[in-house]
């Protein structure tokens, strides 16, 4: 165990580099250089969490802890455990690709992009590893501010309204979710989650907190049928924010789940998984098909982000049947641990498909699929990286993509047939949304003059890319690290999950 | 220590004001046009000695000192309230100077006036008695209806101003009516024997009633609570900035312990009756003020809609009827004062001569134009639209909580809704700011002193977002009831 406050330096140094990038002003690289020295600098910290976490155990780790508000029994609680840590790292990592890829594309303000990126990294760190509730809730609404700034400002012809629905959509959910927090204080006196989880509470009380956590989290991750504010801020946001979109606020819903509605509504949870697991296949079929029909590249990934989430939430609602079926937790645990993989595999690979399109942006100022075609003989390099991307993004063995659903689909056998089933049917739509894009983008012949004058990818454009193919590869083949690091949390969890509050 | 100089002691910071507020009127009389911000300096001087003389003399956690036959109290509310109300009304000050002097307004009266709004206030919150609370409350009104019509040669101040007269006038009427009643019943002017009455003699309780809806009325009326909210777009927008500034700030902390000192301290016995009819308030307050501000185009009409829903959030601390909402609504009055003087602050400081951000799309592309206002005016937005990590968020979380705590869960549920669909207005001033284009270039004035005070005043939304802590606690301890 380290003696120093790893986890608060995590959060205040991108917030305060954030500060001091704005002082840098806009003249010259000053503001870029200082942002990628502190965005490398956080990355290689939040390794420490990787090296010094200790795998045998699912207490909380790295703990910090300081009164904060008396007067409402706040703490200043931070804490991590085996789902946390992947996800902080995903969260340090991207944000060194975002800031890469904004490089020399953002020319307006480039000082308050940057800090935008790094204050909203700080944030989403803290939401990470918060481990009181109002704690978690300030750096989950106040994500949105810098968020709302990185759709308005530097967005498309339409960022005005993507924005506002954004900012307001995830607020609407988040407050209901307040009230929840709110409630339970007056029951137990206390804001930590790790004494909520131990709450008792009836059925009642259950059902109307775990429906306010879902108004929150759902709005979050985004499910079927609340998801309509996704695809317009994927597609008005510029390439940075939809990669930190993509890949990590997305995320904070799932997050969300595990840490809140599943351990202290367990028996809510379990009557309701019917819903989630509708709402799962739903977005995973439906919104499998709506993917295949859109025009507009980031759109399609947009919607195939909702489909896979899908399979998150399906892997994370899928344990109560499974428990009920088999008696045994282990198809359980494999299936929320697929839940989890599954997140981290989609922050890499829709963060890469991103900046992908982001690449082809800001050479054709286009994101039709239209305006494309036979970029690979212009661009070969570039258009090795988007198959990838894209095989890995319909599941293929080896990438990132097929451990997380795999796992999923093979646990969902375990609880019903059809769900799996219904689960199954994405590797036909994923696999025939994301390679139809590929066909229509990269292969065939050169289509325009804009195609023609096409450069590859610079060195820059090359290590952005290149770094995540090779994560995509490595934990294909090689998922174990992730899953050690989050097995003793996960099967804590589903422990927890079977005991009933009531 | 006699009777007679305990409670002299008691009243220093008012004789202090009132003297210095003479010393005022008389300098003014003799100084040239060219020399007034002599007087401008009396004035700020005049707030921070009694801020000085209130601190010096009075520390915290001493209990109810009562004077001159229990018609003036001090307590830890009132020396919170109070030194709230200097530190505000300074800010006022420094931000409107350079306004009115732009203005041809630059005039000792609305220093002199100012400061007797002040005293008028001081007395509101230290009032125990229902004259005292009716003597101090006229003296803050009068002040306001003068100071609305300040700017003689415009109309629409001169319309303000009578409106504010006319309907202030009926709800004083109003109020004093009820007293009246209550007074007729107990035989008593003093709160705590009019508590006492109200306690012991549960069989007049529809007489009690009836005068305590006419006190309700009045207070509410005073507060801007819908439906007596009528007079405070119009008065907002009316008046001069830097008057609308003055009025949409401290008064509203003033009139937050004239609630505190009626209600809960006088007819406390009555709550069940004022509760429900201060839930109507609330809900309606919240709905409308709102919904309406949506649809404005002003800036300065688009915040009095916001104080009105404000205010609904206000009064939903004080129908909890526990110390803890009490103590949310204390936290939520004062933190709104501040929001409103540097909202309101920044209309004035951002004014020029001859142009003044009246319009919401006067905002235009500030980002552009001076990255730090827009950044400030961000924080007092955000703050205003009670999104974390400002402070406004924790003054919804605490009256919120109050709520929650006595099984108001649907009330709690119906105003978070109502929050976000107030938080619409506040980032339409963001989006302005940020993701439009300026139309209009104008220049940014140099670094001022208004401009170093508006940036501490914005700054203090992340500070105390960031340590609520201490001012809750402050709270907490004021709300001892």
């Amino acid at each position: 165990m380290l003696e120093w406050p790893v986890l608060s330096l995590l959060i205040w140094m991108p917030i305060l580099g954030g500060c001091l990038v704005i002082v840098a002003g806009d003249k010259g690289d000053g503001a870029r250089r200082i942002a990628l020295a502190v965005s490398v600098l956080t990355f290689a910290l939040s390794l420490v969490l990787f090296t010094e976490f200790d795998r045998t155990t699912h207490e909380m780790q790295f703990v910090e802890m300081a009164h904060w508000i008396s007067t409402f029994n706040i703490n200043y609680h931070l804490g991590v455990d085996g789902i946390s840590v992947p996800l902080i790292i995903l969260t340090t990592f991207t944000t060194i690709l975002v800031v890469m890829a904004g490089w020399e594309v953002i020319k307006y303000r480039v000082s308050q992009y940057m800090a935008s990126f790094l204050i909203m990294e700080g944030l989403m760190i803290g939401v990470f590893s918060a481990l009181d509730s109002i704690l978690f809730y300030i750096y989950f609404e106040a994500m949105l501010v810098p968020m709302f700034l990185i759709i308005g400002i530097w967005g498309g012809p339409n960022r005005v309204y993507a924005t506002l629905k954004f900012f307001l959509y995830t607020f609407l959910g988040s407050v209901f979710m307040l009230v929840a927090l709110v409630y339970m204080y007056s029951k137990s006196g206390s804001f930590g989650i790790l004494d909520y989880h131990g709450l008792r509470l009836g059925m009642t009380e259950q059902v109307l907190i775990f429906l306010a956590f879902l108004a929150a989290f759902a709005i979050k991750v985004p499910m079927w049928p609340v998801h309509t504010w996704l695809p317009d801020a994927h597609v008005e946001a510029p390439t940075g924010g939809s990669v930190i979109l993509a890949a990590i606020l997305l995320k904070i819903g799932g997050y969300g789940f595990l840490r809140f509605s599943l351990p202290i509504t367990p028996d809510a949870s379990h009557s309701l998984d019917w819903l989630i697991i509708l709402m799962s296949l739903v977005a995973v079929v439906y919104i499998g098909f709506v993917a295949l029909v859109q025009q507009d590249m980031k759109k399609l990934i947009a919607y195939s982000s909702i489909a896979h989430m899908g399979f998150t939430t399906l892997g994370i609602f899928v344990v109560f049947s499974i428990l009920d079926r088999t008696g045994g937790t282990s198809g359980a645990v494999m299936g929320m641990e697929g839940g989890i993989v599954q997140m981290i595999s989609h922050g890499f690979i829709s963060g890469a498909l991103f900046l992908c399109v982001g690449v082809l942006y800001d050479r054709v100022h286009s994101r039709q699929i239209g305006d494309y075609g036979g970029v690979v003989n212009t661009m070969p390099v570039f258009a090795s990286f988007f198959v990838l991307f894209a095989l890995a993004n319909s599941g293929l063995p080896g990438t990132s993509g097929f451990v997380g659903e795999f796992m999923v689909i093979l646990s969902s056998f375990k609880a019903n047939f059809w769900f799996a089933f219904l689960a199954a049917t994405t590797l036909i739509l994923g696999a025939a949304y994301s390679l139809w894009l590929v066909k229509r983008v990269v292969f065939g012949k050169v289509a325009n003059e804009n195609v023609e004058g096409l450069q590859d990818i610079n060195r820059r454009e090359f290590l952005v890319l290149g770094s995540l193919a090779a994560v995509v590869l490595l934990f294909g083949i090689w998922p174990a690290p992730l899953i050690d690091l989050m097995a003793a949390s996960v099967e804590n969890l589903v422990h927890h999950v079977t005991i009933s509050k009531l | 220590m006699s009777q007679f100089q305990s409670d002299i002691l008691l009243v220093v910071p008012e004789l202090f004001m009132l003297g210095m507020i003479c010393v005022v009127l008389v300098v003014d009389l003799f100084l040239e046009a060219s020399r007034r911000d002599l007087t401008y300096w009396l004035s700020l001087l005049t707030l921070a000695g009694t801020l000085v003389l209130t601190l010096a003399l009075f520390g915290f956690g001493q209990g109810n000192r009562l004077g001159f036959g229990g018609q003036f109290v001090m307590d830890d509310m009132a020396i919170l309230l109070k030194s709230s109300i200097y530190l505000i009304m300074m800010a006022v000050f420094v931000y409107s100077r350079p306004y009115l002097k732009d203005r041809e307004l630059f005039r000792g009266e609305y220093y002199v006036l100012g400061l007797f709004g002040v005293l008028g206030m001081m007395i509101m919150v230290s009032a125990h008695n229902f004259l005292t609370i009716y003597l101090g409350l006229e003296l803050l009104a009068l002040s306001q209806y003068a100071l609305v019509a300040f700017s003689r040669d415009s109309g629409m101040a001169s319309e303000a101003a009578i409106k504010y007269f006319v309907l202030g006038a009926i709800a004083s009427g109003m109020l004093l009516y009820g007293m009246s009643i209550l007074y007729g019943l107990s035989g008593s002017l003093d709160l705590a024997e009019v508590s006492n009455y109200l306690a012991t003699n549960t069989d007049k309780n529809l007489y009690m009633a009836f005068g305590l809806s006419f006190v309700v009325v009045g207070v509410a009326f005073k507060f801007g609570a819908v439906p007596f909210h009528m007079w405070v777009p119009d008065v907002y927008q009316g008046a001069p900035s830097s008057v609308t500034l003055y009025i949409g700030s401290a008064p509203k902390i003033a009139a937050f312990a004239m609630i505190m000192r009626l209600l809960v301290e006088g007819m406390g016995s009555l709550f069940a009756d004022w509760h429900q009819m201060l839930v109507v308030l609330a809900a309606l307050s919240m709905a409308i003020g709102n919904v309406i501000a949506i649809a404005q185009t002003n800036i300065k009409r688009m915040l009095a809609y916001s104080t009105i829903s404000h205010v609904g959030f206000i009064l939903l601390g004080i129908l909890a009827g526990t110390p803890e909402g009490y103590s949310a609504a204390m936290f939520y009055a004062i933190v709104y004062a501040v929001m409103a003087a540097g909202a309101f602050g920044m209309i004035v400081v951002l004014s020029r001569r001859g142009f003044e951000p009246e319009n919401i799309v006067d905002f235009k592309g500030l980002n552009d134009r001076s990255p730090w206002f827009a950044f400030i005016m961000l924080l007092l937005m955000f703050s205003m639209a009670g999104v974390p990590p400002t402070v406004g968020f924790y003054a919804k979380f605490s009256v919120i909580q109050a709520a929650v705590r006595v099984d108001m869960i649907w009330l709690a549920i119906y105003a978070v809704v109502l929050s976000v669909i107030g938080a619409f207005y506040y980032l339409r001033v963001v989006k302005l700011m940020y993701f439009d284009k300026s139309e209009n270039e104008v220049g940014m004035a140099p670094v001022t002193d208004a401009g170093i005070v508006i940036s501490a005043n914005g700054l203090l939304m992340l500070i105390l977002g960031l340590f609520p802590g201490g001012l809750m606690a402050l709270c907490a301890n004021a709300a001892n009831w």
